[in-house]
């Protein structure tokens, strides 16, 4: 066999491995997709009527609550792919922590297929997990304009994401000395969605927020599944997200090979 | 004579300013179970470690099955198998889904690696836990799952780091029985233990490494030549006694304070007999008498001048330095 088929089966054998703890520790699961979701119904139920009135000119001209969840349901699947990719921090670190990764080490096995699999592992639960919350956003009044063409360009921005998210995180988990603080550094990603277009134009924030939200990567990719789904103009948003999802993707891969590496010549 | 099947050539590791090895030389002919032996903290970790490709040596040259370990990490990781001191297995899957890991990550075909695992529980005993997760097993049981993982890969070379540490004495038991096995069917063993019983059961060849040092290189009856004898200890009543029975026994050692005279002796029955029989006809009673045959605390206090668990010695040294 050659060297990228090895890849891929070793690939596919730690992919096995990582749904196997997903169905055996099915609580991390059930938690990062239940964050999403209570954030969508208290965004809608809770804040959306007041909030759905002050859109102003971002507003479809619905009002209140009903405008609200199209406005907030693009933020709402960035949040499900920033959760999932925060569990792969976690169970990556979980997994440094255990022998079998160093009888990983001294087997002649494709040396990233470990961090691969659990990539691949998290891009599924985050795949399943947006399919839960679109379905969910669907039932509280969510009414997309999107026709097939633009559903399957919003899937690929996430999928691009979810794969940059992921290998950013896998980064953040080898990194981490500790399972605590690999829990805790990505939250990052779950806050960033606050700090730009996610739940309130960005042009409502006062001027040093509004500006970090105009540039921050959230924004643009926020603006392009927006405009996707919902028809608002998506302007220069849609190359700069995929920029940012590559540049994040690459910056997370590389970084994430060289601390495996690093890791094992300490 | 055919090629050794690990050798190593001036180790040397250091980690900041801890030297961990300093200047290791083995070999280790094929087909034998080579024993190193040393307390916690000798450097037995680390050397199995850089032999097995998980550390990279800051000096001096290693190979395995005769591949350079640094120059050809993955050609060693193909004839290998680790099983380390602290349980390699995945503790969210089963026994069985272990081993199927296993087959899978050596590439063999499904039905191969499913007959290759289900020989392995049922070697090792394991068939009835093989659907349960490792976590509900006991230590043997863990270290047994292990090994097991080790041998999926049919490796011609295997790393046993203290096997038995921490087991009750039948695991241990049984895992010698193990090893013995393996060894039987032209595999080359690589053991570490702290334990000179152990070594001594097992081992073609012992090294005793002691603070990144191997200060002494053998086969079991060599290294035991090298060894002071046992004794026997004596306790007498009052220092008229011992003083008699030091008289009578020739080549002893008296501690007038505590009022106990060392004997050398083989440890047989028959040479306690004779010391008995000498005392009780001079009518020298013994209060107290204590057989000591060496151990481990022997070999390091005959090599190094030091006892085994005085592995701290440089750590207390800075700590004087640092309160002076």
């Amino acid at each position: 066999m050659s060297t990228l088929s090895f890849a891929a089966s070793d690939s596919m054998t730690m992919l096995r491995r990582n749904l196997r703890h997903m169905q055996r520790y099915p609580s991390l699961t059930f938690m990062l997709l239940g964050q999403p979701i209570v954030f969508l119904l208290l965004f809608v139920y809770v804040f959306g009527a007041t909030l759905g009135d002050g859109l102003g000119a971002a507003a479809r001209g619905l009002g209140g609550r009903a405008e609200y969840v199209g406005f907030v349901t693009p933020a709402i699947l960035l949040i499900t792919v920033s959760s999932a990719a925060l569990g792969t921090a976690v169970s990556v670190a979980i997994d440094m922590k255990e022998g079998i990764i160093n009888r990983f080490r001294t087997m002649a096995i494709n040396r990233a297929s470990v961090l691969t699999g659990h990539v691949i592992g998290t891009v599924i639960q985050a795949m399943l997990g947006l399919a839960v919350v679109t379905g969910v956003a669907l039932l509280v009044g969510f009414e997309p304009a999107a026709g097939p063409v633009e559903w399957l360009a919003v899937a690929g921005v996430l999928l691009l994401l979810t794969i940059a998210l992921t290998w950013l995180s896998v980064a953040l988990g080898l990194v981490a000395k500790s399972v605590e603080t690999a829990s805790n550094t990505p939250m990052v990603f779950t806050l960033l969605p606050f700090l730009g277009s996610g739940f309130v134009p960005a042009a409502s924030m006062p001027a040093g927020l509004r500006w970090f939200a105009e540039y921050q990567p959230f924004t643009p990719v926020i603006e392009t599944i927006r405009g996707l789904l919902l028809g608002t103009p998506i302007g220069k948003s849609g190359p700069i997200a995929v920029g940012w999802c590559v540049a994040i993707a690459a910056v997370g891969y590389g970084w994430s090979k060289h601390l495996y590496a690093k890791a094992q010549h300490q | 004579m055919s090629p050794p099947a690990i050798s190593a050539t001036g180790l040397r590791k250091s980690y900041g300013d801890k030297v961990v090895l300093d200047g290791i030389d083995l070999d280790v002919a094929p087909g034998t179970i080579f024993s190193l032996l040393g307390p916690n903290g000798a450097g037995k970790t680390t050397t199995v470690n850089i032999l097995s490709t998980l550390a990279s040596a800051d000096a001096g040259t290693a190979s395995v099955g005769g591949h350079d370990v640094a120059a050809d990490p993955d050609a060693v990781r193909a004839v290998i198998g680790v099983t380390g001191q602290f349980a390699a297995v995945d503790n969210l899957l089963t026994g069985e889904e272990n081993l199927f890991l296993m087959a899978d990550l050596h590439h063999l075909p499904r039905r191969e690696g499913r007959r290759r695992a289900a020989a392995l529980l049922e070697r090792f005993d394991l068939t009835e836990v093989a659907k349960k997760m490792p976590i509900t097993y006991s230590g043997g049981m863990r270290r047994k799952l292990d090994l097991a993982m080790t041998l999926v890969g049919d490796p011609k070379v295997i790393f046993l780091d203290e096997p038995t540490t921490g087991l009750d004495p039948r695991s241990r038991r049984i895992m010698w029985d193990i090893i013995r096995d393996l060894v039987a069917n032209g595999v080359t063993i690589f053991l570490t233990t702290q334990y000179l019983d152990e070594a001594d059961q097992l081992a073609d060849r012992i090294a005793v490494l002691d603070r990144g040092r191997l200060v002494a290189q053998g086969t079991p009856d060599e290294l035991k030549r090298l060894l002071p004898g046992g004794h026997l200890r004596l306790r007498f009543a009052d220092a008229a006694l011992l003083a008699e029975a030091a008289r009578l026994l020739d080549m002893s050692t008296q501690d007038e304070e505590a009022l106990v005279l060392q004997v050398p002796t083989d440890g047989s029955v028959p040479a306690l007999r004779a010391v008995l029989a000498r005392l009780d006809a001079a009518a020298v009673e013994v209060d107290a008498l204590t057989v000591h045959t060496p151990d481990l605390d022997d070999v390091f206090l005959t090599l190094t001048g030091h006892a085994a668990d005085d592995t701290n010695g440089q750590a207390a040294d800075r700590s004087e330095e640092m309160a002076g």
